[in-house]
């Protein structure tokens, strides 16, 4: 616990060790992507994870001001009187991706829906500890939760695009549902779409209704959808898990694109997805108590060479 | 691979040929002529006996033909299939029956004349060539459309509140809501006729008669409208939310857009309940046999007002009336159906 917190006290800490880290790996970094199939024979060994977590292409990693983007502090949730989730800090600075991996229950879910306000609408819910955006306490008094979740968008682990709405209508929704000004629609509808990666397969067909598409064209609408207001977090719970390996690679690389103008937070249960999208990685772990935060690093830190015992056994497949 | 795909030719293989259908056939020649002799031999007489044996018999015949031709479980499965439809006989024959008589003794009175007339000139037993509905039908129309109007706000309302906002008094709401649909239609009658007559000292007028017809539609509104909105899935609402919209607008652009078409079923079902009301009109519109076309001031008629006149008078045209009556408001029902559907669906509905 008191590792954790030297790791996460400092939020500047991490974005430097990351800098060295990448620099490093750059070096390193192989020609030529690890393709699927040697994965495969590789078995999942500790190795095959942290070469995939080293062969990653770097998001550019637009050089920020410190502290700049989303830093939760000592967050602790209750749902009635079960504790599920305790003292967890982390910080997501702009133009990084931050993979939450764990297994089932430990409360990952939980904690990306206490960053944009989420957590509330679970009647029994409860929260204590700090969310800052901007170096503003979102759960301040007298704050606009929904401007808040407008800087903060989400994408959910079903795709749920608005049925009563057109694909055009679904991307701009946002821009009628929080009542904003926009002065070129289609500009914004097109460059939403070829963002999420989605422009070339439905620009003939923007008047269908959006739940005529494949389960992985409906992703990327509701990630276009989530892009039109202008995010500068993006909070993604488990996208791909109902996605087919395909619309998993298109939506991958649509989040390697958008990592370079925002920052992102995913949950994930595929940890090669961690390793290949992300540039840090947070270990949630629940011992039958509340889910803690248990190891926090750079993502190729976390997939090769993790500092706690727990970690090292999830990430390579020991159990879990 | 090519040559394959130029000589395959759709065809539905799942579907039953002549030669499988044969035992079916055979089976349903011999259930009817079993019947048939069952019927003339047994002390079973009449069409009641003719139903039951023939019902009877089909469960027999399906359920043998599927034991020997499959096993114990093909029997089972013919067995509840033969009962459901015999089920949904029951519900089929009579409601058409129904309709049939309506419309055949109805019907035969239809002409021009019942729509530009009304029956402050013409006495009930004089010929059907004289007088007319259109007292009725406007009455009829202008309560339908006002109690409408007041429940169909109100009742949608009270669900978005139940559902959407569970305010601390939702519970309290929905009981009410709950015990509201189970009054009597002569009480909500009586209600208006206490307060708004007595106590207020106002006269009979349609508006009334809307009043006491919205105070039966509006729990059948909302708690139809309830259970369409607790079917939108809480995906949408968290996404309307997530995307930075306040509650009303999600409700409004998310929630009761993916709802519309069951929220339409809501007020139709609303409008059914209502319409044929006589009871709540007998002691709120007074009843009149001339048009009248302000609807809050003066007596006013109503079609089921008009049919239960008619049927107390009892002479043969009089009855004959009652049954242009009853088809003239099945017909004026059906009309309002039709429009709340095409108003309903005007934009965005899907499917």
């Amino acid at each position: 616990m008191s590792q954790d917190n030297e790791n996460l006290s400092t939020p500047n800490n991490p974005t430097n060790k990351s800098e060295a880290n990448r620099e490093e790996s750059m070096s390193q970094t192989k020609p030529g992507v690890t393709s699927p199939a040697k994965d495969r024979t590789q078995s999942v060994s500790q190795n095959s994870l942290s070469d995939v977590a080293k062969d990653r292409p770097r998001s550019k990693g637009v050089s920020h001001q410190f502290g700049s983007g989303l830093e939760a502090r000592n967050v602790h949730a209750w749902f009635g009187k079960k504790h599920v989730l305790e003292d967890i800090s982390m910080s997501f600075d702009t133009g990084t991706v931050t993979a939450l991996i764990g297994p089932s229950g430990c409360g990952k879910s939980t904690f990306i829906r206490t960053l944009n306000r989420m957590h509330e609408f679970i009647p029994t819910a409860a929260l204590a500890g700090e969310v800052f955006l901007d170096q503003k306490d979102i759960y301040a008094n007298g704050v606009d939760v929904t401007k808040i979740r407008l800087k903060i968008g989400m994408v959910f682990q079903k795709p749920n695009p608005f049925p009563s709405m057109t694909i055009k209508e679904n991307v701009l929704s946002g821009i009628r549902l929080a009542q904003l000004k926009v002065d070129n629609q289609d500009e914004l509808l097109e460059s939403c779409l070829r963002r999420a990666g989605l422009w070339d397969e439905v620009k003939d067909r923007l008047n269908e209704y959006g739940g005529a598409l494949s389960g992985g064209q409906q992703q990327r609408l509701c990630i276009a959808r989530s892009l039109a207001v202008n995010p500068q977090v993006l909070l993604m719970d488990e996208p791909c898990s109902a996605l087919d390996p395909g619309s998993t690679l298109r939506i991958e690389e649509t989040i390697r694109e958008l990592s370079e103008s925002i920052s992102i937070v995913i949950v994930t249960h595929n940890m090669q997805q961690a390793a290949r999208v992300s540039d840090y990685t947070g270990f949630f772990l629940s011992d039958g108590g509340p889910g803690r935060l248990i190891e926090l690093g750079t993502t190729t830190e976390i997939f090769s060479n993790p500092k706690e015992k727990r970690t090292e056994d999830y990430v390579t497949g020991r159990f879990g | 691979m090519s040559t394959l795909s130029l000589s395959a030719k759709p065809q539905r293989p799942w579907q039953p040929t002549f030669k499988s259908l044969i035992p079916d056939i055979l089976g349903a020649l011999f259930t009817a002529f079993a019947t048939l002799a069952i019927v003339g031999i047994s002390p079973l007489k009449g069409k009641l006996g003719f139903v039951i044996v023939l019902i009877l018999m089909a469960v027999i015949t399906t359920s043998v033909i599927s034991w020997i031709r499959k096993d114990r479980k093909a029997a089972l499965n013919s067995t509840s299939t033969v009962l459901v439809y015999v089920a949904a006989a029951f519900v089929i024959v009579p409601l058409a029956s129904i309709l049939w008589e309506i419309f055949t003794k109805g019907a035969t009175g239809v002409s021009l004349n019942i729509f530009s007339n009304d029956m402050s000139a013409t006495a009930s037993d004089s010929p059907l060539t004289e007088g007319g509905l259109l007292h009725a039908i406007v009455g009829t129309v202008y309560l339908v459309l006002i109690a409408s109007v007041v429940s169909t706000p109100i009742g949608i309302l009270t669900a978005l509140y139940i559902v959407e906002v569970k305010g601390k008094f939702a519970g309290i709401v929905r009981f009410f809501v709950q015990a509201m649909s189970g009054i009597p239609s002569i009480v909500a009658g009586l209600f208006i006729y206490a307060v708004w007559m007595i106590g207020l000292g106002n006269s009979y007028n349609a508006g009334a008669g809307a009043a006491a017809l919205a105070i039966l539609m509006i729990p059948t509104v909302a708690r139809t409208s309830e259970e369409v909105l607790k079917l939108i899935p809480n995906d949408l609402r968290e996404a309307g939310l997530a995307m930075g919209a306040t509650q009303w607008r999600t409700v409004a652009m998310i929630i009761i857009p993916a709802a519309k078409s069951g929220l339409v079923t809501a007020v139709i079902l609303g409008i059914a309940r209502v319409a044929g009301e006589t009871a709540p009109l007998l002691l709120t519109i007074g009843g009149a046999d001339g048009l009248n076309l302000n609807p809050f001031s003066g007596n006013n008629s109503a079609l089921p007002y008009y049919v239960w006149k008619n049927l107390g008078l009892g002479s043969e045209i009089a009855v004959q009336r009652a049954w242009l009556g009853v088809f003239v408001l099945i017909v004026v029902v059906f009309i309002f159906f039709t429009l709340a559907r095409v108003l309903g669906a005007a934009k965005g509905s899907r499917k």
